[in-house]
Formats: C-alpha cells, structure tokens, sequence
C-alpha cells in the first residue's frame, strides 16, 4: 500500500467528467479531497490523497495523465520563502496540521512540508508572506 | 567601582571594551557574581524585532522643474498615500497606509498584503518607487501633476521616524468567543484556540532597563540595520504601569521614539508586514547598549524569562471594548514553551515577535561595540520615570451638539 498527496489541474473541457469516480471504481485507490476547486465551464484544482497498491496507484495516474489531467506532486506547491521568514513563529498555531514546529534551540521555526496538506491558511496568517503557493 | 560612558568609549577606542549579550549575561552573572560582574563587563546588548506599527519614514524628494508644491497636494508611493501636510516637496509615509483601493474588509477577512510598512522596506532596498502626486498649483509653484520614479539614492533625505516602537512588555492575546478572529495579535482562534504574544522577553531593552537609568533622549542604538537615536519617549509611555517587586513591568509600559539614517538600513530589518483582517505594518529591528555604569544597572540586566510576567488579555471582548478585566497573568518561559494553561485549558503559544532575529541584533551591536565602530552616547535627557506621574489615558469622548457648540 502507498499513500501519495498530489494536485490534479483540470483543463476546461474536463470538469465535467467523473474522473475521480472512475479512479475508485476501476483501480480501487482509496482517496481523501483535501482541496478543492471546480467550476463547471472553467479550470479545476484538485488536491487529494490517493491511497492504494502501488500497481493500481500506478494505473489511476495513468488513466488521468492520458486523460489530460495535470500531475503535480503536493510538496512542491507550498513552500516557504527562506529571505522572507523571519522566525516569528506565527505560523505555529495557525496550521492545522501542526506543519510548523519550533526548535526550542535555535528558537527558528521549521517548516515540514511532509505534513502540509495546502489548505493555504499559513499564507495569508504569515505576516511577512513568506509562505507561497506554487501551482 | 562606578564606570563612566566615557570610560567605556575609552575601552571601544582601544579594542579592550567587555560586552555581552542580555542572554548571555544571564550566566556570566551567576558565575562571577554581581559585583566582579559589575567590575569587568562594560557593556549589555538587547535586541527586539517585532512589527510596530506607529513607523514611518519622511523623505524630501527634491524639486521639479517647474516646481510643484506637494504640500496640501496628494501624493501616492506605490498607490499608497504619503501625508503632505508640509513644505513643498517633504513628504511622510506611514507603515500602516494602503492604496485608496485596497478591499480593506469590505471581504472579511482582507488580505492587507501591500502598504506603506512595504514601501519602506522597498525604498530601503533599494528599489524603484512610483511616485504619482496632484497639487493646485500656485505663482511660486506652477505644476499640478508629477508621475515620475523615485530611489532612495537620488532624494535628499530618507529618515526613519517612529513615534511608538519597543514597547516595555505586551499583552498576550486570546479568544474567549465562539468564532475565529482577526487582530493586529493575528489570527485567533475560537474557545481558547491558541494565545500570541510580542515581546522579546529577557532581550528586550525597555526589560532591561526598567526604570530608564541609562536609555534616554540621545542613546544611540541599532535601527533597522543602520544607526539611530532614541528621538523621545514613545507615545502612550507608561511608566506607572504595574510591576512585579523587582521592578519588571507587568503590562505594556515605557515605549521609544526613534529616528535614524534610512539610507543606512537595510530590508533584512525592515520588513513589510501584513496581518489578515487587520492591516499593513512594518518589523523593525531595534538593538539599545545598556552600559554598566553599576552593579545596580548590571543587576536589571540580568533579568530572565520567568521573571517577566504578561496579561492575558480577551481579544474578543475585552480588549475592543476597553474593558480592564484580564484572563490572567503568564510569564515569558512558559510563553516560550508553546504551551500554556488558561482556565485548566492547554492552550498552544506563537510569538510576533522573532527571538532568533533579535538575538542576532544583540550580537550584531556587539561586533560593532568590540570592533570599534560604535560608541556609546550619554542621554541628553532621561524618559519620564515613575516619578514623573505619567500614565496612558484613555480618550475623554464629548460629544459635538448639531450646532457645533461644545456640550459641558
């Protein structure tokens, strides 16, 4: 079993069709929608946890790559800004993950991409904005 | 035996001066003790870097040919309006300012994401500013409109000037009420969600020097990466604050005015900022030397973590409606922990203020001090003290009659 975060990208001319339907019905991957944004007529932005034998995970990428999805893997599209950070640490109580953590040493604040799930609330409750959104 | 600041401007010139950090002096007291203490270290460093939003910066752009008169004109940076309320071409940007048409909260919460705390911190860096003014033009001063790029570089003068900055303690703000909130102490959540705080604590320079002994008009201190002075006590300075025993104030109390050479700081200590829901402002990095002139002034430096107490304060209710009721009291190493109790609640702490980045200001003034460049100044004056009776008043509302008479 695998369990992977990643972004889907829609074009226009797919929003309407049951893509994420079919990744459970025909290749039996688990899944968890951590963000989502679809309008129909317009792109769509999908953020999902996909869970399953690496086989099946392997074949729904597939299906969904042929049919004209982006891919992108999560931990890529939040990311900090290391000249903007100024170890606050602000962002500590505000993510709902518990992403960021302080080290009690340094006093800095680390930021565990591994944990991040881009619900984008860091983003705006960063004051200097140092954390951004890459699609 | 007493020291002078002549003395230890001596030492600086000789490259034999002693200086330690307010954290580090913490142990170099319990070690030597007090009095040897006293006799070898010259000088303490403290540092802070939080946002404070009463920062500004006041530049004289230089004259047009022809000439406009910005004065009871409008002028825009980056669309962010400068006050004009001056001679012709002096204009003041404020770190809180937003373009006309900013969102503001017309959405709850707005984003706040560009302001006049950005436009500093671009200016500073060096970049290119946008400036866009209309005035009514006179016989002395013709032109009505001007759009030309600014730099820092080319104006005559850039000066920082901040009427309230290093407050002496803060609150610690949280939520009592039912739903999210959005605050100048950012985003606090319902029931007791999470508590924030700003101050630097044991680093902090008001801390360690709570009743003004050494830091006055005239000190010379770190400024946004450059040199400035203490210009004058800070508005709302409130010596008569609460204290604990010791002297260490409970609330927020003594605050600075500072001014200094824009041109010499640097963005790394000026950072545009944006609080959700609230607003722009600007971080500014402030390092103040205390000079050990006594083992008494030695001893407040030596001030530590769990000594400075803080009110929790309900931003939900109490604070917006200026009620003085407070959720309790909170010390500074609990703070620092990310854990604190309220009302039997386990409730999780994050900081506005950077400790690690104000460690690295008292340490910077340190390699200045002991490398020579920087010398210390006496006070040409002190801040008003305890002594002086003064106090932070709210505002006396009176109401103005239809007719505009006043109403006793």
């Amino acid at each position: 079993m695998i369990s992977k975060k990643i972004v889907l990208r829609f074009p226009r001319r797919l929003v309407d069709r049951p893509l994420v339907y079919h990744l459970i019905k025909d290749y039996n991957l688990e899944f968890n929608i951590l963000k989502a944004q679809v309008t129909a007529g317009e792109e769509g932005l999908m953020v999902l946890e996909l869970k399953g034998k690496q086989d099946d995970y392997d074949k729904g990428i597939k299906y969904l790559s042929e049919a004209g999805v982006i891919i992108d893997s999560l931990s890529q599209n939040v990311s900090r800004n290391e000249q903007r950070c100024t170890h606050c640490g602000a962002c500590l109580t505000v993510c709902p993950t518990s992403a960021f953590e302080l080290d009690l040493t340094t006093r800095k604040t680390k930021f565990i991409d591994q944990k991040c799930i881009v619900c984008g609330v860091c983003i705006k409750g960063c004051p200097p904005r140092a954390m951004e959104l890459h699609f | 035996m007493a020291k002078t600041i002549e003395e230890i401007n001596e030492k600086i010139k000789k490259g034999n001066v002693v200086v330690f950090t307010a954290e580090e002096i913490i142990n170099v007291v319990k070690e030597k003790g007090l009095k040897k203490a006293a006799e070898e270290v010259d000088v303490v460093t403290t540092g802070t870097f939080g946002p404070m939003c009463s920062s500004s910066a006041y530049l004289n752009i230089g004259h047009s040919s022809p000439r406009i008169k910005l004065g009871g004109g409008k002028v825009y940076l980056n669309d962010v309006p400068a006050y004009t309320g001056f001679a012709a071409v002096d204009i003041l940007i404020g770190a809180t300012a937003m373009p006309d048409d900013d969102p503001r909260n017309r959405t709850h919460p707005g984003e706040f994401n560009y302001g006049g705390g950005h436009v500093i911190e671009e200016l500073v860096s060096g970049k290119d500013i946008r400036l866009e003014a209309t005035a009514y033009g006179t016989d002395c001063y013709p032109r009505k409109k001007l759009a030309t790029w600014i730099n820092i570089q080319d104006i005559n003068e850039a000066v920082l000037f901040n009427m309230r900055n290093s407050y002496q303690n803060y609150n610690v703000a949280t939520n009592l009420s039912g739903k999210t909130i959005y605050t100048y102490m950012g985003i606090l959540r319902p029931n007791l969600g999470n508590a924030t705080y700003s101050s630097a604590g044991q680093l902090s320079p008001l801390l360690n020097d709570p009743f003004y002994k050494t830091i006055g008009i005239g000190t010379k201190i770190f400024l946004g990466g450059g040199v400035g002075y203490v210009a004058w006590q800070g508005t709302q300075h409130n010596p008569s604050a609460l204290r604990t025993d010791n002297g260490v104030p409970k609330r927020g109390a003594g605050t600075l005015a500072v001014i200094g050479d824009l041109k010499q700081m640097s963005p790394k200590w000026l950072v545009g900022t944006s609080f959700v829901g609230y607003g722009t402002t600007l971080t500014v990095g402030i390092g103040v030397p205390i000079p050990i002139l006594s083992e008494e002034i030695l001893g407040y430096t030596t001030v530590t973590d769990d000594q400075i107490y803080a009110a929790i304060v309900d931003y939900s209710d109490a604070y917006p409606n200026m009620k003085p009721s407070i959720v309790g009291e909170v010390n500074y190493a609990q703070l620092k922990t990310g854990k604190i109790t309220i009302q039997g609640k386990k409730v999780p702490t994050s900081s506005f203020s950077s400790y690690s980045r104000a460690l690295e200001i008292a340490g910077t003034l340190k390699e200045w001090i002991k490398s020579g460049k920087f010398e210390l100044t006496h006070p040409v004056a002190s801040l008003p003290g305890i002594e002086s009776g003064v106090t932070f008043k709210p505002l006396k509302e009176r109401r103005i009659e239809n007719n505009g008479t006043k109403h006793e």
